[in-house]
């Protein structure tokens, strides 16, 4: 006898078409202004800061910076429906996600300034900072998680990778425990195609990212990344399970990289012009939009004025991160360890006379 | 507890103080549940404690050790264990790119309190892969402490030590002393400093500076070393990250010698490293150069040969040997005899 004894399929969720006209009937709040227009708003300062960042970038004022360019309707969903005590463990994309919980624009612009102190004073006490080496913190999540079952506290933690973090044992070990834990964690891939120069096809042969929780006993499924009503639906579902107790899932975005990599990158060595003018196609601000836009909720003086408000939040930020001087030398010793080693205090004068002398 | 008990079951008598002290403290692992670890080092927690509390993990040690820090982020006091020393390599990129750095790198806002345990160590005829001593790799990471007993009373305090602290330890257990011997260890819950070297023996002729299980071998070479009217001091480092230099520094500054033991291999070995700062210190009131007795620069071999590799009694006689005579040769130069 031979007979099937695991069976399953995984889903996409898609509302809107890429012109923004409905595909489906609608969820009934969507047909509300809010928070669709509050959506927007975010998606349009999402993008100026990106803009900004890369000019900061290409005249050297800022370090090494990875765009967001394609991924801002799944950070600003994500991070409107998450409460204030459910925890973030976010990917080093997430920027305007860190803006949501709390993070000032300030601190974004310093972290990746080269200042330790942009992961100081994120907006959620408990939120973890960006983990550049990839998909590690997929364990982390796992453990915040832990910590939240383990103390009876029905929040959720969220965390985000990419799709090429989806090849490393980490991604698969944090799934299988949370599986097997029963843990309240919602794991959201961004599928935005390109892992630097390697395209999804050669990450991996299974048709969906998402069919990689199947194993782990968790439930799964896909949902259009440009799709802000797609996202609240799923992401807002996911939330509601992971804080009411019903265990951990894993929700694969696709979107696209609309930009390279980094600013350190130059996707153009790689990549045909032809695919990234049709991913332009799916724009999620544009998708948005336009379906506002039917709706009578936005119009061109709004967008103008939405703007120039992003505009000023984001010279104000700028200014303020430019003014921002170094950190005292000390500083390198000083949160290394709950108290610092004795044998060590000699090393921060060493610091002090190699950069040159006192700041 | 009134009966003597070993350096294993002062890791049981430490974890369940813990356990008992503190409802935050979390263990977990593979196998250390209901069946109390591969060496029993948990042996009956579970059990008293709750399955909720001292926790079988999947079998992946780096999911251990990444879990452990998102647990410790958020306050947990995870002490979590790894089988084997030579199981640790899964677990090293979240030791040093995350438990290391979460307190520097987010300036304070969060923390680290997770304990790493693991046996290492070679001298029992265990198979491939589980008599390494690769604590070198771990005492060169700036952020994290490492910390090493040699005795069930340092064990059970040390532990505690551990467990308490706000920082990430990785607690190391030599294996080979676990049932070596026994002795009263009062569970009084006092924690010893994890930041301090311990003289086990006062000597005014040389300072003999190891940890681990050479402490053992160490303290059989100062009796013989008595015998022959040489007087040793005998100083466990115990924490390998960060070194308490004060205490050797004044140790070698009295004596003038220093012969220096583990059962690592010596190069980049922790050795290495208390050699030079005692010659960059020390330089002008030495009567010899700092000796050596490790492991040697190969791979631990398998267990019908690792009496070859690991060092004796005998090998530190010898080093110390070796010392006396190049202070004596340097005094005979200096009086132009001989």
């Amino acid at each position: 006898m031979r007979e099937a004894v695991f069976k399953t399929e995984i889903s996409l969720t898609r509302y809107l078409r890429a012109d923004g006209k409905p595909l489906d009937e609608l969820p009934g709040w969507s047909h509300e202004p809010e928070p669709l227009t509050s959506y927007y708003r975010w998606m349009v300062l999402a993008r100026q800061f990106d803009q900004k960042a890369v000019a900061l970038q290409r005249t050297g004022q800022l370090g090494t910076y990875p765009s967001s360019l394609g991924a801002e309707a799944i950070d600003v969903v994500t991070g409107h429906l998450m409460s204030h005590e459910d925890i973030l463990v976010p990917y080093y994309r997430d920027h305007v996600l860190q803006m949501i919980r709390g993070t000032p624009m300030r601190d974004v612009l310093l972290y990746w300034g080269g200042d330790e102190r942009g992961n100081a004073g994120v907006g959620m006490a408990r939120d973890l900072p960006n983990a550049v080496p990839i998909a590690t913190q997929t364990l982390h999540a796992a453990g915040v998680a832990a910590s939240l079952k383990y103390r009876h506290q029905p929040h959720a933690v969220v965390c985000l990778c990419g799709d090429g973090a989806t090849s490393k044992g980490d991604f698969a070990e944090a799934l299988n425990l949370a599986g097997v834990w029963h843990l309240p964690l919602v794991m959201i891939v961004n599928n935005n195609q390109w892992a630097i120069s390697v395209p999804r096809h050669m990450q991996c042969a299974a048709p969906t990212l998402a069919q990689k929780a199947l194993a782990a006993g968790i439930p799964a499924e896909q949902v259009d990344g440009n799709d802000p009503i797609a996202l609240h639906e799923v992401i807002g579902h996911a939330l509601q399970r992971a804080r009411a107790g019903k265990g951990p899932c894993l929700i694969e975005a696709l979107s696209y990289r609309l930009s390279d990599h980094t600013t350190a990158d130059d996707a153009s060595r790689y990549r045909a012009p032809d695919q990234l003018k049709e991913a332009w196609q799916n724009d999620p601000l544009r998708r948005l939009r336009q379906y506002l836009v039917d709706l009578g909720y936005w119009d061109e003086s709004r967008e103008r004025q939405c703007l120039d408000e992003a505009q000023q939040q984001i010279q104000q930020a700028v200014e303020d991160y430019l003014a921002t001087p170094p950190e005292p030398v000390e500083s390198m010793f000083e949160y290394l360890y709950a108290e610092l080693p004795e044998q060590l205090r000699t090393q921060i004068e060493m610091a002090r006379v190699r950069g040159g002398g006192d700041l | 507890m009134n009966e003597p008990i070993c350096l294993l079951e002062a890791v049981n008598l430490a974890l369940a103080r813990a356990l008992d002290d503190d409802p935050e403290v979390i263990l977990f692992g593979e196998d250390i549940g209901h069946n109390g670890g591969v060496f029993r080092a948990t042996d009956g927690l579970a059990k008293r404690f709750g399955a909720h509390r001292v926790v079988d993990t999947p079998l992946a040690e780096n999911m251990i050790a990444g879990t452990a820090v998102g647990m410790a982020s958020q306050g947990i006091r995870a002490v979590v264990e790894i089988q084997f020393m030579g199981f640790i390599f899964p677990a090293l990129e979240q030791l040093i790119a995350h438990a290391a750095r979460l307190r520097h790198r987010t300036r304070g806002r969060l923390s680290c309190p997770m304990v790493l345990r693991a046996p290492y160590g070679g001298g029992i005829h265990a198979p491939e892969h589980h008599s390494e001593s690769t604590e070198a790799l771990l005492a060169h990471i700036p952020g994290l402490r490492v910390v090493i007993p040699s005795s069930p009373a340092r064990a059970y305090g040390l532990l505690l030590g551990a467990i308490r602290c706000d920082d990430p330890v990785i607690f190391l257990e030599p294996k080979r002393i676990y049932r070596a011997s026994r002795t009263l260890v009062e569970d009084s819950g006092a924690a010893l400093p994890i930041d301090r070297c311990f003289t086990l023996r006062e000597g005014a002729d040389l300072s003999l500076i190891s940890y681990g299980a050479m402490i053992p071998e160490c303290l059989a070479a100062a009796d013989n070393l008595a015998e022959r009217g040489i007087d040793s001091e005998v100083i466990d480092v115990a924490s390998l990250n960060p070194i308490d230099y004060d205490t050797l520094l004044a140790s070698v500054s009295k004596t003038g010698r220093a012969v220096i033991v583990h059962e690592a291999p010596g190069k980049g070995g922790v050795g290495a490293d208390i050699s030079a700062v005692l010659n960059e210190q020390l330089w002008g009131q030495m009567r010899a150069p700092v000796m050596r007795v490790t492991g040697l620069d190969t791979v631990m071999p398998y267990y019908r040969n690792e009496q070859h590799y690991l060092p004796g009694v005998s090998d530190i006689l010898d080093a110390v040997d070796k010392s006396l005579e190049a202070g004596r040769n340097e005094i005979l130069q200096a009086t132009g005899s001989g």
